[in-house]
């Protein structure tokens, strides 16, 4: 919206400030000037951002009345100039208007002005407007966007010869027809409020006028209109059309009860002014007391000077008295000249001092409650007039119940090289079957974004995949990526929302002597995840069972804490590299990380360290493909020999050829080390031990190497 | 002499050497004392470096030419080592006889120069093994980057943390009542409309408050925290939220937000302004200044924007403030009675005490958006990149 400084002026005689200086003084009132251009008629114009609260300000003489409160200086009221009464040239009963819909439409004021000449406009109008970029279209349109600019009352103009009969405002008939002022047709329902003749509908009440009641180049006779309707009725009729307009903006946010009368005026004047003509008979104002009294008549409310302190507490100007009595910078004088000069009536109440009965100014309908008074004294004394005060604390600061588990879990991916992301929250309706728990169910979204962000995301997996994908396509080579965030699963009816935790690999993996280059990626990636559960509390194993189908077969794996499933991973499946269009193999890991939140992470406990040397035994056997580590570690865990402290692979073998080593078998070699705490070990009880090694290897089926 | 076999060795990796060559140097040591004689010690000579049955020619064949190309370097050391031990023993008892001989003055010129020359070859070794280019890059140790929203959302929380708050969580996915109707939305509130809010679908059969959306604030914790303690209390409330926003530079349908509230008896506007210039000092240094803007929001009032003088020109005006020397960075007010009130009607709902009495209790709230300030921050012009994952933007962040 764009406001003249030298509009504002004249309702202003006596302001004191130069235009950069109002605009800043306007800006910290909260009726922001965001930019200032100069105009060819003098003075600047203020390009404003005035919140939607705040209707009754989108107008000239709306700013001028902020500014008189800034500045404690004289508004011209408008009832005594261009809102003045005009005078009839000729007298007559006055036009004939009836509210049928009471409940929707408050006052109604019309006035007849004949022998118009519809030409351009010119004058004061025309100059406005050029400085405004508002279009001219013709002198009595422009009169009625003139009184909008100037007040912010709409007003309508009709073709008085184009009306049979008086003016009803009545619901419209269901199915009614009507043609806009945009031209478009439309069919009215029984909700929509219409301003209608005897016989047919004319304009949309509020929102839009009339095709065929328009004023044309060939008017002769005018009526002029401006009304007060019911926020709500304008607010449903201007979306069931879909039709946003200026008059609509205002009166869905409620219009200024006693406005219409002045506003008929002014746009009458601006008639005679612009396309001559006289008014002919008294200004018809038919008034709904009972919406009158809702609104411009409505209760006066209560404000406590107190209460005021007590909500905005101190200001740069409080004063100490000599008896250590706080006085406030807010002082009754000051909270009284604000609010008068708001248009709000203060009355004291003789029964305590520092409250007031106040009568809330008819164009202000965002103010209902004391609170509301009370923004308007902060408001307009200025925010930055306020002392920064701290309040006094004596509670304890308290730790969300996961913080340290989620810590445990950023610190630990971030120091093993995984970078973290935040992918998109919405999934498409494919990702969510393909990543998705069937029986945990999904989401979808009510009006998505496109159709690719359908789905709440049940799984975190296939953002990692996609943000892989993201990477690789840019010739990233080596991608290390965990996201921590929330997954959802249930149903439209009922979301659940867990923690969720992706880790995602893609490039350079180095083989080892245990892994070969080809499993390198998923071994380093289960090493990040054996990494990150043994942060936590419980005994981790891992196995291959029940993976989901985005993992390639064969390839993953599942980790389980305390024997539950809490993570699963490996390559991903053909299907899902295809569909992100991959050559290049990508690990995925996805973690329940709820499960981990709610587990105590591990305490760390501190062992004695031994004086006696540690002795290593290697064991190099060859096994049959189906005995995995993990039964080996068991095995030999099981043994019971206390001074075993350890025994771990450290080379595989397998011959492609099957030569050196049969196919079906690999050979391996393990190294256990034993140390006791309390004396040098003997070579008999080495040896002792040693056997028993190789015995429970053989056990497993297990030959050993010469 | 006895005879000797020379073990096959059961590995190569470092541990298995050295614990198989000092197995040798011991022995070396072991049979030096036949160095004594002049016979003992062509025995000792012969034993260890025959050119045909030496220990060391056996040693050699067996270990060293037998192992793989990689691990020949490992061997091989290990093996000149042995062989300069057992060249020493032989030396020095050769030069014993001679010594003895020699007058007090004598040896300690032979000493004198024995010290010398052993230091220029301690010189010769320090030269050789001297790293010819210390400006060569490390050796690669990657480790992971903090994500700039992330990182961004817990230095704010942290400062709030050390005022005071405690931190609040809250779900995404909210429903109307938390989301709108208890902040004292009215029903008609554009924000309610689809346009700016995502919906999740299906919801057109439930009561209006119950209808499920994803959060577009953080606000919503304010209530669910009231609803679950009493005052006083004071909260920071990082989240993520959603809107119904195309992306592009500035906008995205995902962002970040980082929520406060103070509720206690006596809670003032004076109050809130000095927390948040406090706040705002301690996370961008404390030359900033804080200026504050009536604004409006359906569950503060009064309601206020917050601006800063600008970080990056010190309020002289720059290109990043529009030449204005201000950044506009938050949104706060004073609690609206009307949302206490809704907490109080909620409660009761809920079969509970209603706690919150407008007469007594006041407070403020405050929030920022994290994207922005991350983006300010770091200087990042896209807000897309936050949510790309793409490695070649986090890793700027490591």
């Amino acid at each position: 919206m764009n406001i003249l400084s030298s509009w504002l002026r004249a309702y202003l005689p006596e302001l004191p400030v130069s235009d950069e200086q109002l605009a800043e003084n306007l800006t910290l009132r909260g009726i922001a000037v965001e930019g200032i251009f100069p105009t060819a008629c003098g003075g600047a114009r203020f390009e404003m951002d005035i919140t939607t609260n705040r209707v009754d300000a989108m107008n000239h003489y709306g700013v001028a009345r902020e500014a008189a409160a800034i500045y404690s200086v004289q508004l011209a009221p408008l009832s005594d100039g261009m809102g003045a009464p005009v005078d009839a040239a000729r007298e007559d009963a006055g036009f004939p208007v009836r509210i049928e819909a009471r409940d929707l439409c408050g006052r109604f004021t019309a006035r007849v002005v004949r022998g118009v000449t519809v030409r351009p406009a010119t004058g004061l109008i025309s100059e406005y407007f050029s400085a405004l970029g508002q279009k001219p279209i013709s002198g009595p349109v422009d009169a009625t966007n003139f009184g909008w600019l100037a007040m912010g009352q709409p007003t309508h103009v009709f073709d008085l010869d184009t009306l049979e009969g008086g003016l009803v405002v009545r619901r419209a008939h269901a199915g009614e027809p009507l043609r806009l002022l945009d031209g478009t047709e439309r069919t009215l329902t029984a909700d929509d409020l219409v301003i209608a003749d005897e016989n047919k509908a004319l304009s949309l009440a509020g929102v839009m006028g009339g095709w065929d009641s328009r004023v044309t180049e060939t008017t002769k006779n005018i009526l002029v209109e401006a009304a007060w309707f019911n926020p709500g009725t304008v607010r449903s009729s201007s979306r069931r059309h879909g039709l946003h307009t200026d008059a609509s903006h205002r009166f869905e946010r409620g219009a200024d009860f006693n406005a219409a009368p002045v506003g008929n005026h002014l746009v009458t004047r601006m008639v005679l002014e612009q396309a001559g003509g006289e008014a002919v008979g008294p200004l018809v104002d038919v008034v709904v007391p009972e919406l009158a009294a809702k609104t411009a008549g409505r209760e006066r409310i209560i404000l406590r000077s107190r209460e005021i302190q007590r909500i905005l507490g101190t200001t740069l100007e409080d004063s100490v008295l000599e008896d250590g009595q706080r006085v406030s910078g807010l002082n009754e004088t000051v909270i009284e000249q604000v609010l008068t000069a708001l248009g709000c009536e203060l009355e004291p109440m003789t029964a305590v001092a520092g409250e007031y009965a106040v009568r809330l100014p008819s164009w202000r309908l965002d103010l209902e409650r004391e609170i509301d008074l009370i923004e308007e004294v902060a408001r307009v004394y200025g925010y930055n007039r306020f002392a920064d005060t701290l309040p006094a604390w004596a509670g304890a600061v308290l730790k969300q119940p996961h913080a340290e588990q989620e810590r445990a879990i950023r610190e630990t991916l971030l120091a093993l090289g995984y970078s973290e992301a935040i992918s998109s929250t919405f999934v498409s309706a494919e990702e969510a079957a393909a990543f998705g728990d069937a029986k945990a169910g999904a989401a979808a979204i009510g009006n998505p974004l496109s159709e690719e962000a359908g789905m709440l995301r049940p799984s975190l997996a296939s953002g990692m995949a996609t943000m892989l994908a993201h990477n690789l396509h840019r010739d990233v080579a080596t991608v290390r990526l965990f996201e921590l965030g929330t997954v959802f699963t249930g149903s439209t009816a009922e979301v659940c929302e867990h923690a969720g935790l992706a880790l995602g690999a893609a490039g350079s993996a180095a083989a080892s002597a245990l892994h070969s280059k080809d499993d390198a990626l998923v071994f380093e990636v289960k090493g990040a995840l054996e990494s990150l559960l043994a942060r936590f509390s419980g005994t981790l194993s891992f196995d291959a069972k029940s993976l989901p189908a985005w993992i390639a077969p064969g390839r993953g794996g599942r980790a389980l804490l305390d024997g539950a499933p809490v993570a699963v991973f490996g390559e991903l499946s053909a299907d899902e590299m295809q569909r992100r269009k991959l050559r290049q193999t990508c690990a995925v890991a996805e973690v329940l990380a709820q499960a981990l939140l709610t587990r105590p992470l591990r305490q760390p406990t501190s062992r004695e360290l031994s004086r006696f040397q540690a002795v290593e035994r290697d064991f190099s056997f060859v096994f049959p493909d189906t005995v995995r580590w993990q039964a080996i570690e068991t095995m030999v865990g099981r043994l019971g020999i206390s001074e075993l402290r350890s025994a771990r692979p450290v080379e595989i073998f397998r011959d492609p050829k099957g030569k050196a080593i049969a196919a079906g078998s690999y050979s391996l070699l393990v190294r256990v080390v034993f140390q006791s705490g309390e004396r040098t070990l003997s070579e008999e009880e080495l040896t002792l031990w040693s056997a028993r090694v190789i015995e429970a290897l053989r056990g497993l089926g297990g030959s050993q190497r010469a | 002499m006895t005879e000797y076999i020379i073990p096959k060795l059961p590995g190569y990796d470092s541990s298995t050497l050295d614990a198989e060559f000092q197995k040798l140097a011991a022995q070396v040591e072991e049979e030096s004392v036949m160095l004594a004689t002049d016979d003992g010690r062509e025995a000792f000579r012969l034993h260890w470096l025959g050119r045909k049955q030496g220990r060391l020619k056996l040693i050699s064949d067996a270990w060293l030419k037998t192992a793989p190309n990689d691990k020949k370097g490992a061997v091989g050391q290990r093996f000149n080592e042995l062989k300069v031990q057992i060249e020493a023993r032989i030396g020095v008892s050769k030069l014993r006889p001679i010594v003895d001989r020699l007058s007090q003055v004598e040896k300690e010129h032979f000493k004198t120069q024995a010290i010398e020359i052993h230091r220029e070859k301690q010189t010769e070794l320090v030269e050789a093994r001297r790293i010819r280019d210390i400006t060569l890059p490390g050796v690669a140790q990657r480790i992971g980057a903090e994500h700039p929203l992330i990182r961004t959302m817990a230095e704010i929380v942290t400062v709030f943390e050390r005022m005071g708050y405690s931190v609040g969580l809250g779900p995404e996915v909210e429903s109307d009542f938390y989301n709108f109707e208890a902040l004292n939305f009215p029903p008609n509130h554009p924000a309610r409309d689809t346009q700016d809010t995502l919906v999740v679908a299906g919801q057109d059969a439930k009561p209006g408050r119950d209808r499920l959306l994803m959060r577009t604030h953080t606000s919503p914790v304010q209530i669910r925290s009231m609803l679950d303690q009493a005052p006083p209390l004071r909260l920071v409330i990082p989240g993520k939220v959603h809107r119904n926003d195309a992306a592009d530079a500035t906008h995205s349908p995902v962002f970040h937000q980082v929520e406060g509230l103070c509720v206690d008896t006596n809670i003032t506007f004076s109050d809130l302004k000095g927390t948040l210039d406090h706040a705002m000092k301690a996370f961008f240094g404390s030359s900033v200044k804080t200026r504050f803007f009536p604004s409006f929001f359906p569950f503060t009032e009064p309601s206020a924007d917050v601006q800063i003088s600008c970080i990056f020109c010190g309020g002289n005006g720059c290109r990043k403030c529009k030449h204005s020397g201000w950044i506009e960075l938050l949104g706060c007010g004073m609690v609206d009675p009307a949302v206490f009130e809704a907490v109080n009607k909620r409660s009761i709902e809920l079969g509970r005490e209603p706690v919150y009495d407008t007469r007594r209790i006041s407070g403020f709230a405050f929030g920022m958006g994290v994207d922005r300030i991350a983006m300010m921050k770091y200087g990042i012009s896209d807000i897309g990149l936050l949510y790309s994952g793409d490695m070649r933007f986090l890793e700027q962040f490591a």
